[in-house]
């Protein structure tokens, strides 16, 4: 079984998987975990947006 | 330094957070039983909903790496990359071996995306070591 994703799907299915984790490892209560899990993926997914930026400016 | 949070729970529960607890079987059982199965150390331990949503991930994250013709690491003493690569997806436990014992993530070196599943392969496997870290602190009484 093979799928293809976008660059930008891979990014963000990246990023929710990651973010389960770190939420739940990373802390102690059950609403700590799913705010850190959240701020993680707004970290990841912002970070993946600004970096497309950046590499547009410098190609233009 | 213990961690403020853990702190705050383990004295609520009078508790001093820096003595750990007598170590007992499942110090053992809990880290070893969620390396070998990604979210099984939390399920030993009755943390359902964390251990579910910790095995959901990791199976994901691995199996969507082999979907997308990531390479599996083989033991090697190559290049460090290379060595990198395969102690990363060891950490991914059993399923690690199934897919190598099944010759699953031969890699495409011809799709661009392969690559992006080779290191959703390497990631699974390092956050399932954190994952078993965390079944590991639950079972000597640091986190709850």
């Amino acid at each position: 079984m093979t799928f293809e994703l976008s660059h930008f799907n891979a990014a963000l299915l990246f990023a929710l998987c990651a973010s389960i984790v770190f939420g739940i490892t990373q802390r102690v209560t059950p609403r700590d975990m799913l705010r850190y899990g959240a701020y993680c993926f707004s970290l990841f997914v912002g970070g993946v947006i600004v970096a497309a930026w950046v590499m547009w400016i410098i190609k233009h | 330094m213990a961690n403020p949070q853990n702190a705050a729970v383990a004295n609520a529960r009078g508790k001093n957070p820096d003595v750990a607890a007598p170590a007992g079987s499942m110090t053992y059982v809990a880290p070893i039983a969620a390396w070998l199965v990604p979210g099984l150390g939390h399920l030993i331990q009755r943390r359902y909903l964390r251990g579910l949503l910790l095995m959901l991930a990791i199976f994901v994250m691995f199996f969507a790496g082999l979907g997308m013709q990531g390479k599996v690491y083989s033991f090697n003493t190559g290049d460090l990359l290379d060595i990198l690569g395969f102690i990363g997806d060891v950490g991914a436990g059993a399923i690690y071996f199934v897919a190598r014992a099944m010759d699953w993530g031969i890699g495409n070196i011809h799709r661009a995306v392969a690559d992006y599943g080779t290191k959703y392969i390497v990631v699974a496997g390092l956050l399932n070591v954190i994952a078993a870290v965390d079944a590991y602190h639950i079972a000597i009484g640091k986190k709850p």
